[in-house]
């Protein structure tokens, strides 16, 4: 009997193990998919602005003045050397206040920035710096030849980008970007130190009220586990979509 | 077709921010985003129950305002304040000379004793002298850190700091701490949980020191918004006199009798 | 088109000295350093916690993800699976999930061993006492070794299988060909990675503040939390963490000099 109980709590720290992720008002489930939704959407905003904040960052590091150039390496080479909790902290805090000083000497009524937002803008400009790096050494991974080809034919800048130099960078460009999602979907993690619930903190709240911590960490262990494999798995298929064409590397 | 499936990720992204940022205006509470029963906590479908809450929806229905809550972190919920993040910190926080350095306080809207407890095998005898080498588990930055590291770290305990209670509650039944010192009915809910029951029990009331331990709970608020300040004094005034506070406490049972509230004149 | 660069390049001057501006006249006028002095032999205590946190789960995961590499390259067949499930956990879920299963998880259960087996409490004190500290470095060993398998298994796949048998050739033991060529050619095209790795351990290290370990992260979130100042801790630290990053990348650039590239 002891035993029994002794391998029934290491599974399921206590009785009452199924029902306590039910989708009912007494169970967990919905707060954990809610919070798992939320911690995705703002995986997918962040990853987005910093997608964006790459593109305009690698064109910059690679086409822009001198003085651009600059500027783009001391904040990649930054936000590279300090740990992303710690930025988190700094532009939780400093961007929000910082923000309502200048607004407040603009004279304007001082704003809130929900957890969300703060959340998904933070997250984008960490990632902006790692995305900036992926695809500058991406663009510069296309054959030369083809960009002097492009020009060649007449092609304005514009066309040149979206026609040549998009598509010829992706291969390149794309297990570079998958890790770099799979990092920002695990990097929302840490806005649970800054107290927005997200899924780790909506699991540590479910983990302190019930008592059941082994569950609830395995259960939110599980639901990033996911997220990462399925996300494996399409750009394993992003991949093999835009190589079409190319000779196998190997 | 590609557009449009690029318009419906927008919008869809869009409605979700809708969602996730509620209307502006309203006055923030900021709550501590961790379980404090019988105070603050959230239950099992995510609604934020307890005294504390019951109160604010009190004294917000008294002021005739429309209160939002905000979950901080507690370590952060100072700086969330001055940073405008929240209006008010309704989160359990002491008044005390310290913090008012910083910020302002609204009258006392409760007072508890400061418990300290431990393993059922541990001794009753709880000064400074006899825990020499003892491991103390406390919440960071509260009034009881301030406390056990004036009398009990320089008597020769360890003391360990936590984010949030639960944490330090959790350590201690789990027999990595021998004593936890918070709040007598915070500790007194815990106590009372399986889990509390099984480890532990109350060893009892630290010797006062006004100074530190402060003079009762309050809401934190910005020094500049005085306005706010007497709206929330004159609820807080309002409801002592109309029995509310009774009101509220009878329906947490375990804080009867172990709390003081405001009186009505 | 002339004028236009000259615009733009007067307003990012102009924006990065008024940033600047902003900042100086913060850091002049309206930062307070008086706590400095008080908390820095604790800023000490922490630099040399997070310095030992880094170094040992650098070193204890690297060796574990010599065997986690291996197995997933010569088999037998459960031994890579499991090898290759411990890397895809590792991989797929956030460090601090990880911290908090392995602390919080760990200490929900010992009441409950204790239950079912009473003298858990008197013959294990040791494990129920061990500090945070350990929690933390157990937890950064294993990330370690799950994202450095993962490379030492490329690099292994990568060594010329010319070499290989080359060795196998000359009647190596499969020991030796293991510890003679297979393993050293592979340990070189880790090097320049291993620096890259390294940093970012460096940079997961502040989680360990989260389950009481007092590293350089959790002496200023005291600090932060004592003095009510957010900023100047904050800065303080980034400074620190941008320091201990430069000390590491010109400590391998420096390691790496010292091997020889011989192809």
């Amino acid at each position: 009997m002891p035993r029994a109980f002794f391998f029934w709590g290491i599974m399921a720290d206590k009785p009452g193990f199924p029902e306590i992720l039910s989708f009912s008002p007494t169970g967990y489930g919905d707060e954990l998919a809610w919070a798992a939704a939320i911690s995705i959407s703002i995986a997918i905003l962040a990853y987005a602005l910093g997608l964006l904040i790459g593109i305009i960052g690698a064109l910059g590091k690679l086409g822009g003045s001198e003085l651009t150039q600059k500027v783009l390496h001391g904040y990649t080479t930054l936000v590279r050397a300090v740990p992303e909790l710690i930025l988190i902290l700094l532009l939780f805090y400093a961007g929000t206040s910082g923000l309502n000083a200048l607004l407040a000497e603009a004279g304007f009524e001082s704003i809130t920035i929900n957890g969300f937002i703060a959340g998904v803008c933070v997250l984008g400009f960490v990632q902006g710096a790692y995305s900036t790096e992926v695809l500058r050494a991406a663009i510069q991974a296309i054959p030369i030849g083809q960009i002097e080809a492009a020009r060649a034919y007449g092609m304005s800048p514009f066309l040149q980008f979206r026609r040549i130099t998009l598509p010829a960078m992706l291969s390149f460009a794309i297990p570079g970007m998958a890790n770099l999602w799979l990092i920002v979907t695990k990097g929302t993690a840490l806005l649970a130190v800054v107290g927005y619930t997200e899924l780790t903190l909506a699991t540590k709240q479910a983990a302190g009220n019930t008592k059941m911590y082994f569950t609830f960490y395995i259960v939110a262990g599980a639901i990033y586990l996911c997220v990462t494999l399925l996300s494996e798995q399409g750009f394993g298929w992003l991949e093999r979509r835009v190589r079409r064409g190319q000779r196998a590397l190997t | 077709m590609k557009l449009t499936r690029r318009f419906a990720l927008a919008a869809a992204a869009a409605a979700m921010m809708a969602t996730a940022a509620p209307a502006m205006a309203d006055l923030k509470f900021g709550v501590a985003a961790e379980p404090y029963p019988p105070f603050s906590s959230k239950d099992a479908s995510g609604t934020w129950v307890g005294w504390e809450i019951d109160l604010m929806n009190a004294v917000c229905a008294q002021m005739n305002e429309k209160c939002e809550l905000v979950e901080v972190a507690w370590d952060g919920i100072i700086p969330a304040l001055t940073s405008k993040q929240i209006d008010v910190i309704w989160s359990s926080m002491s008044i005390t000379a310290k913090r008012k350095e910083t910020i302002d306080f609204t009258n006392m809207y409760y007072n508890t004793p400061t418990v300290l407890i431990g393993a059922k095998t541990g001794d009753l005898d709880i000064t400074p002298a006899k825990l020499k080498g003892k491991v103390i588990g406390v919440q960071v930055s509260t009034i009881h850190e301030a406390y056990l590291q004036k009398y009990y770290g320089s008597a020769g305990a360890e003391i360990k700091t936590y984010a949030t209670q639960d944490e330090a509650n959790n350590d201690l039944a789990a027999g990595r701490l021998d004593y936890v010192q918070a709040d007598g009915s915070a500790l007194d809910a815990f106590l009372k949980t399986e889990q509390g029951t099984a480890c532990c029990e109350l060893k009892g009331q630290v010797a006062d020191d006004p100074e530190i331990l402060g003079e009762g709970v309050g809401g934190g608020l910005r020094k500049e918004d005085t306005a706010i300040k007497e709206k929330l004094n004159a609820a807080i005034a309002e409801l002592a006199k109309s029995g509310k506070f009774e009101e509220i406490t009878a329906k947490y049972p375990d804080l009867v009798g172990k709390m003081i509230t405001p009186k009505g004149m | 088109m002339n004028s236009l660069k000259l615009a733009a390049k007067i307003l990012i001057y102009g924006t990065l000295l008024i940033v600047a501006a902003l900042i100086l006249y913060w850091l002049v006028f309206h930062s307070r350093w008086s706590w400095f002095v008080e908390y820095l032999p604790l800023l000490i205590k922490g630099l040399w916690l997070t310095i030992l946190l880094l170094v040992l789960s650098v070193v204890l995961g690297g060796l574990l993800a010599i065997p986690i590499g291996l197995v997933q390259v010569t088999g037998p067949a459960p031994l890579a699976w499991a090898a290759k499930t411990f890397c895809t956990v590792i991989r797929g879920t956030p460090l601090l999930v990880q911290l908090w299963l392995i602390y919080y998880g760990l200490g929900s259960l010992f009441p409950q061993i204790g239950m079912a087996y009473p003298g858990f409490k008197e013959n294990f004190m040791w494990l129920i006492r061990l500090d945070g500290f350990y929690y933390a470095l157990f937890a950064f060993t294993i990330s370690f070794a799950g994202y450095e398998g993962e490379v030492m298994r490329g690099a292994f796949l990568g060594v010329p299988r010319g070499e290989l048998e080359a060795a196998r050739a000359f009647g190596m033991s499969p020991w030796k060909v293991l510890t003679r060529v297979w393993f050293p050619r592979a340990v070189r095209f880790v090097l320049p990675t291993l620096a890259g790795e390294t940093v970012l351990q460096l940079q997961s290290t502040p989680l360990a503040f989260t389950v009481t370990v007092m590293d350089l992260m959790g002496v200023t979130s005291k600090i932060r939390q004592d003095t009510f100042r957010i900023f100047e801790p904050l800065m303080l630290l980034a400074v620190l963490y941008m320091c201990l990053t430069f000390v590491i990348v010109w400590g391998f650039s420096f390691v790496e000099k010292m091997v020889p590239q011989k192809r």
